[in-house]
């Protein structure tokens, strides 16, 4: 670690010094302010206690009304207080997929949103689209061609792969789409890039992939 | 994540001066570069004001004959849309090839925009960081460039821009209009929207304190070939090491924007007259006085025949 000389201290002290002073400096909250994370930054010169709200949605077509802290995630929101553990946490930064679920039939990651943010909405996770006997079909096809391995991303995988089919549907180019103004085709390739934000760490893509084909296949 | 209020805002007027009333307070929209940022107390905000609810997600036709994109446009509708296919191809393009589906749903244009570098120093809050803490230095020089800025950086930050979108944006000259705490509403070309770090690296667009993002207008189109070729470690949903944005002319003219190379997305008018002398000329002007780390230094040959790629295909 890079060491200072003339204080004796190293790099790090010095921050966290400078970290309690700007802090203390703006709230005059010293005893926060010293329990404050190296990463304070300027702008937290008001903190605030937490803060609880009611919020309704609709969630596989059944209402619900909370009361959340504001800080909570629609994820945290299903899993934590509706006790719907088929939607997962993954990464919690909307870098995996895991979390996927579908507000106004539109994929979203909900760990990168807030509940108080989806008044009145309707929203679908995994346990919306089919159950044990009354699978939907994009769960029988992911059931049929192996496309997990471990199954920690397969209820993200099937509500991005729900939404992808019908984004395609909708016209919706992508990436991979030649030509802006034709319609998308249905092909793995398309599949591929559009499934690009759900991760899957045991590699079951050409599987996950097949699947999907397989349902787009089938007459609706 | 740090405690805050939230209140909805009915007006943009009204978000505005709520914002400029609360020291710290924070626009959402999209939320998913802010509340990535807030889990990681990167993003401290003691309220927020969500903007969801002005209605500002509409693509009307304007007198111009161009088009005025609300703020709140998510970016696969902007991408979807049939007019922005057929004539600002670049922008879909762009669009396209950012963020996942996923996000790109949620994302907002306005909040395309203000997103936040992914320089790794800004996101390490061990590390001291000019953007994130104003003062405390900058760990990405003398750290890893690889990633980071190669022209118009400062002592004080490396960082890039990260946005495709905005990229394309800076090519055709789009229009950012705003509304401020006062009422009154004003708009900037894209090109005096972002800034160069300088001493302040924390101050990243011309936005005046609670000032709110209505829409982004684009002009008339300008037809040509629209080619937005970007290069990044992963075939998909990646940050780029270099984009190019370009729209070619059939006699060979052009605008060139760069992403991926500064702290905002990079043009430089007078390189476009270097056009008939081929991609080497171009990118020799738009880099003139590059400062790349030994990391990044690729990032300069790798402008040149992403170029080189560029015009090929426009000609093809």
């Amino acid at each position: 670690m890079q060491r200072f000389p003339e204080t004796g201290l190293s790099r790090r002290d010095l921050l966290a010094a400078g970290a309690v002073s700007v802090a203390a400096g703006t709230t005059g909250r010293s005893a926060r302010a010293e329990g404050a994370p190296l990463a304070a930054s300027a702008n937290d010169a008001v903190a605030v206690e937490p803060t609880r709200m009611k919020v309704g949605f609709t969630v596989n077509g059944t209402v619900k009304e909370l009361d959340v802290d504001t800080r909570t995630t629609l994820l945290d929101a299903l899993r934590e207080q509706l006790h719907l553990t088929g939607t997962k946490k993954g990464c919690d930064h909307g870098q995996c997929g895991a979390c996927t679920v579908m507000v106004e039939g539109v994929r979203i990651n909900s760990c990168l949103t807030l509940a108080v943010m989806h008044e009145g909405d309707a929203i679908t996770t995994i346990e919306g689209l089919g159950r044990p006997g009354e699978l939907h079909p994009m769960q029988a096809a992911f059931v049929k061609h192996d496309g997990y391995q471990c199954g920690y991303c397969t209820p993200g995988q099937i509500c991005s792969s729900v939404a992808v089919l019908a984004e395609i549907e909708a016209g919706i180019p992508s990436h991979v789409t030649e030509d802006l103004t034709a319609r998308p085709q249905l092909s793995a390739e398309e599949l591929r890039e559009r499934m690009s934000g759900n991760i899957c760490r045991c590699g079951a893509y050409s599987n996950i992939i097949d699947a999907i084909t397989d349902v787009s296949r089938s007459p609706a | 994540m740090r405690p805050f209020t939230y209140e909805r805002a009915t007006s943009p007027a009204g978000a505005a001066s709520a914002a400029a009333r609360t020291q710290g307070a924070r626009f959402i929209a999209g939320g998913t570069n802010l509340l990535d940022l807030m889990k990681l107390q990167i993003e401290t905000p003691p309220h927020l004001i969500d903007v969801n609810g002005l209605g500002l997600d509409t693509i009307e036709a304007t007198e111009e004959g161009g088009l005025r994109i609300g703020a709140l446009v998510s970016n696969t509708d902007l991408a979807a849309d049939a007019r922005v296919r057929q004539d600002y191809g670049l922008l879909a393009r762009a669009l396209l090839a950012g963020a996942s589906g996923q996000l790109r749903n949620k994302a907002t244009t306005a909040g395309n925009l203000l997103q936040r570098t992914r320089c790794p120093y800004f996101y390490d809050t061990a590390q001291p960081c000019n953007k994130r803490q104003p003062g405390s230095g900058c760990a990405a020089i003398g750290g890893f460039t690889r990633q980071l800025g190669v022209i118009g950086t400062s002592e004080a930050c490396l960082a890039t821009h990260p946005s495709d979108m905005a990229v394309a944006l800076r090519a055709l000259d789009a229009t950012v209009e705003t509304v401020r705490p006062d009422g009154t509403a004003r708009a900037l070309p894209i090109a005096d929207f972002h800034r160069l770090p300088g001493d302040t690296p924390h101050i990243e667009t011309a936005l005046e304190p609670g000032e709110l993002i209505t829409a982004v207008v684009l002009p008339k189109p300008l037809g040509g070939r629209h080619i937005y070729r970007k290069v990044r470690d992963r075939a998909s949903y990646a940050f780029a090491l270099v984009s190019v944005g370009a729209i070619i002319q059939s006699d060979g003219s052009g605008r060139v924007a760069l992403g991926g190379v500064a702290h905002k997305p990079w043009r430089v008018e007078a390189a476009e007259g270097e056009m008939p002398r081929g991609a080497g000329a171009v990118a020799g002007a738009l880099l003139a006085g590059a400062r790349p780390t030994r990391e990044n230094a690729f990032k300069i040959t790798l402008v040149e025949r992403t170029l080189a790629a560029v015009l090929n295909e426009a000609r093809g």
